[in-house]
């Protein structure tokens, strides 16, 4: 079986490709990527106009089962993520039960093996039903399937824990993705602490929550040396400790979402609870400052932490709406702008959606060499579109974009070599 | 447009009307002047001194407003402003005098009626208008009038005053639809 | 002459009330707070008649939702609702079903059903009035949401200082104690300064909201200093329970550094009026002897609160669904 993209824009960052080329996919695999590729194929993909890159993943979303079925499911989360040009996820463990066993990881990989659309790396838990309190066994997590361990929606405020979380994972070589809050500051907030939040009279969520636990972790990542990864930085402040930190050489990563260069604190204005989301959406100086750390590297890749709730749940009293928002089917079209911005270039965000998560996760993917798993995103750049909830795949809605114009949407994915979404279409 | 009353004929209207009080009446004792916000008012205040000149007698005036009483409250585009009511005075046993500006349809003087039964029980109620345009849907009718003006249901009476609108004239003109 | 219909609505004055809603005096004109006071002084006319009553709300039905209990509010919009000669109705959260986990939207939907014109709801929820308020037809009356507004309560306290000072503009206000959990002081704050007045706050600096200056009021942490030149000090309730051991160690010290005492107002301007919106913890942020003293109006408070809830209910009530 052969299939054969044409005349499409590849741009495969950790190859260095950037220029128009054909794409060869044989027996699940890339085969050829080349200027006019002549080959017999049993079917060719025109994509002219279009761009071809390595699928996409998104190292943070929460597709809630088991337990939250209601809101999300494995196959409609990864139908949504598919959707979204994405081609693989990686699933956060705050289910119900929390997802911290070697059976869990094997759960979402059966479903995802069973649904065949695209790839689930799940992550597990770094403690015990996420308490912060036992660790949970990294080794048959990851045995089990995980690439990654989080207690994320919680911290970990014991530093002890996480010291030794970091030290005992670097025998698996897994990266600990840490939610950074401090738990005494957060304090029953429910929205960005300053003028928005005492004219609306919410109670507020100072930036320092985020910063002084990232201030601590990265204190833990130089002690232990293991591999830390910031999940959806919100805030200048926190930047500026990261970045400082990698200029000292510490191993640690960080992710933000587009939520965060899209929005200020001023979209939850009349109590939207559409823009309710943790950590809050900051100020105005708080997305420069995000967009720099894109541009600079210090935000290492994209990721949406897609997090859908029913509308029961969201259609409520401000401070009684659960936190999050959907992510996966705006992503793509919310990053472009950084391009057509002048942010950063079209290379520069597939790099941070697709081959930069792949190395983080240590997964063998986010390229297009020869011999690579053939997962590939094909985006229309240039498609117009509006977010409407009757087009979501996703069982839930809640996202502060509806109704937005946005340029740039996937038109076909392929994931080991099947292809998956045809023109728009799930197969 | 030519008014139907310019300043001259409207101070004789008011002259005459202060007359037929005190002559009705049998001179200012028991009488009280009530007004009905807002041109109501002003007239009654000039009542009030074209008697005090005839009869040496301070009769004591009022002010009303009846919007509260209305009986189209509820089905009127957008509620009317409130203005002040200020009686202070016991009205039991008085003979008061409701001043308007204009009668027509008689609903605001059924309104009045209605409000003066809350603040006291008058001996008598008479009413006083300086325009009594017709069109009456209540049986009700003025007891002192400056002028009776035959209308159109199509037009508009407006009465303006020096005090309310820098002016002092009645004009009759057609409804604007 | 009044027709149905036919009737001539410019008023020379200005002003035209188009809301079914009170939500905020933030969302409020100067016009449309100065047309609620004037409206409020016809009203306190009323109060004042042997007969306390006006049909102008005949016929209407006015719901009391209280999530958060609150004797005095609520009597005062049921006075208002009954001298309007309007129905009204009061649902309270305890033993309804609410508290077996009904939805505010729900139950308000409930009361909607019954063809309700206008809720007045009070709610722990910062913003539950305006939800409230997208979520259904019914007007609805913001009687206290959250830590967010209390506007009935600031158009009273504006009413109270209008009435006492004879004009809000240029004077100076001074809010005292728990301003970051408190929906009064918002309240006041929009409405002081939309008609003018320069606003002081003055409490300890854990109670005092971060951003609050972008309001346009100063900020003060020594009352000494703040009562030297008021002509208002509007002193706020203190939540015993909620804030002590946190935002300020003890009472004892609370008393002693933002209490208003016989001493303390020796240092205000004679004619100062002090105000409380009730209930007076006697003796923590108020004495005894300055509540019950000359300069006192907060029974005045309490008087002019009926009135400004007519001309609310009344304004609101009537606006076309």
């Amino acid at each position: 079986m052969k299939i054969l993209i044409k005349n499409g824009h590849v741009v495969d960052p950790k190859n260095n490709l950037d220029a128009a080329m054909d794409v060869l996919i044989e027996n699940k695999r890339i085969s050829k990527v080349a200027k006019s590729i002549a080959d017999k194929a049993d079917q060719e993909v025109d994509a002219a106009g279009k761009v071809v890159c390595p699928g996409l993943i998104d190292a943070h979303v929460h597709l809630r089962q088991p337990g939250f079925e209601y809101k999300e499911t494995v196959e409609t989360g990864l139908r949504a993520a598919l959707k979204g040009g994405f081609t693989g996820v990686c699933p956060m463990p705050n289910t119900s039960p929390v997802s911290d066993s070697r059976s869990d990881m094997e759960f979402l990989l059966g479903e995802a093996r069973r649904l065949s659309l695209i790839r689930v790396w799940p992550v597990g838990a770094v403690t015990l039903g996420q308490e912060g309190k036992e660790l949970t066994e990294f080794g048959e997590l990851k045995k089990g399937g995980a690439v990654a361990l989080s207690d994320d929606g919680r911290p970990i405020s014991n530093s002890n824990i996480l010291r030794r979380a970091l030290e005992y994972a670097k025998k698996f070589d897994l990266v600990i993705m840490v939610h950074c809050q401090d738990e005494e500051l957060f304090c029953g907030g429910c929205m960005n602490e300053g003028v928005v939040s005492t004219r609306l009279g919410l109670p507020g969520i100072p930036v320092e929550a985020e910063s002084a636990e990232v201030a601590r972790d990265i204190q833990l990542a130089d002690l232990t040396g293991g591999r830390l990864h910031f999940c959806h930085i919100s805030s200048g402040k926190s930047i500026d400790l990261i970045r400082q930190a990698k200029s000292q050489g510490s191993r640690v990563t960080a992710e933000t979402c587009p939520h965060y260069f899209h929005l200020t604190e001023e979209a939850v204005l009349h109590y939207r609870t559409a823009a309710k989301m943790n950590p809050p959406l900051r100020t105005a100086e708080d997305v420069a400052a995000v967009k720099r750390a894109l541009r600079d590297g210090t935000l290492d890749i994209l990721s949406t932490d897609h997090a859908p709730h029913s509308e029961n749940e969201k259609d409520a009293e401000f401070d009684k709406a659960p936190f999050g928002i959907t992510g996966l089917e705006t992503s793509l079209g919310l990053s472009l702008a950084l391009v057509k911005e002048g942010v950063i270039s079209l290379k520069e965000l597939i790099d941070k959606m697709s081959a930069k998560p792949a190395g983080i996760l240590k997964i063998d993917r986010g390229h297009l060499s020869p011999g690579a798993p053939a997962d590939v995103t094909v985006f229309d750049p240039e498609l117009e579109w509006t977010v409407d909830k009757k087009e979501f795949e996703s069982k839930s809605s809640n996202t502060p974009f509806l109704g937005k114009k946005l340029k740039g949407r996937a038109t076909d994915v392929f994931c080991d070599g099947r292809w998956v979404m045809k023109n728009g279409k799930i197969a | 447009m030519k008014p139907v009353l310019d300043a001259p004929s409207i101070e004789r209207a008011v002259a005459r009307i202060a007359h037929e009080i005190l002559e009705k009446n049998k001179g200012a004792q028991e009488l009280a002047l009530i007004g009905i916000q807002r041109r109501g008012v002003v007239l009654a205040r000039r009542l009030q001194q074209a008697m005090a000149a005839l009869a040496q007698a301070r009769i004591p005036l009022g002010i009303l407003d009846i919007n509260l009483y209305r009986d189209d409250l509820t089905k009127v585009a957008e509620q009317p402003i409130i203005h002040k009511t200020e009686i202070n005075f016991e009205l039991d046993g008085k003979i008061v005098v409701l001043v308007d500006d204009v009668l027509y349809t008689g609903r605001t003087i059924r309104s009045a009626l209605d409000a003066l039964v809350d603040f006291g029980r008058p001996k008598r109620i008479e009413l006083a208008v300086l325009v009594d345009r017709g069109h009456r849907e209540l049986p009700i009718r003025a007891d002192f009038v400056g002028k009776n003006i035959p209308t159109n249901e199509n037009e508009i009476v407006h009465v303006r005053f020096l005090e309310t609108d820098g002016r002092e004239e009645v004009i009759v003109e057609e409804r604007v639809a | 002459m009044i027709r149905p219909g036919k009737r001539e609505n410019k008023d020379p004055d200005g002003a035209r009330w188009m809301r079914k809603d009170l939500l905020s005096l933030e969302e409020l004109s100067r016009e449309e707070i100065e047309l609620v006071l004037d409206t409020a002084e016809s009203f306190k006319e009323v109060s004042s008649r042997d007969i306390k009553k006006v049909p102008a709300l005949r016929g209407k039905t006015i719901a009391n939702l209280f999530f958060e209990s609150s004797t005095r509010t609520r009597t005062s919009f049921e006075l208002a609702a009954k001298r309007l000669s309007a129905d009204i109705v009061n649902f309270s959260s305890t033993g309804s079903s609410t508290s077996k986990g009904e939805s505010l939207r729900d139950t308000a939907r409930n009361i909607e059903a019954m063809h309700i014109d206008t809720i007045v709801m009070r709610h722990s929820s910062s913003g539950s009035a305006e939800y409230l308020a997208r979520s259904i037809r019914a007007g609805v009356i913001n009687a206290g949401d959250g830590i967010h507004e209390h506007p009935t309560q600031g158009l009273l306290d504006i009413f109270t200082i209008r009435e006492k000072k004879k004009k809000i503009e240029g004077l100076r206000v001074c809010l005292v104690g728990d301003i970051l959990h408190s929906r009064v002081a918002r309240s006041n704050i929009w409405g002081l300064k939309k008609l003018g007045a320069k606003v002081t706050v003055c409490g300890p600096p854990t109670l005092i909201p971060r951003g609050i200056e972008t309001l346009g009021v100063e900020v003060c942490y020594d009352l000494d200093r703040a009562v030297q030149d008021q002509d208002v000090l509007n002193i706020l309730r203190i939540q015993l329970e909620r804030q002590r051991g946190v935002f300020f160690p003890s009472i004892r010290e609370y008393a002693a550094e933002y209490g208003i005492s016989k001493e303390r107002m020796k240092q205000a301007k004679s004619d100062v009026i002090i105000m409380h919106p009730g209930p007076v913890n006697r003796g923590v942020e108020l004495a005894g002897e300055v509540a019950d003293g000359p300069q006192s109006v907060i029974l005045d408070q309490v008087t002019n609160g009926v009135a400004v809830r007519m001309a609310v209910l009344f304004l609101t009530t009537l606006v076309e669904r």
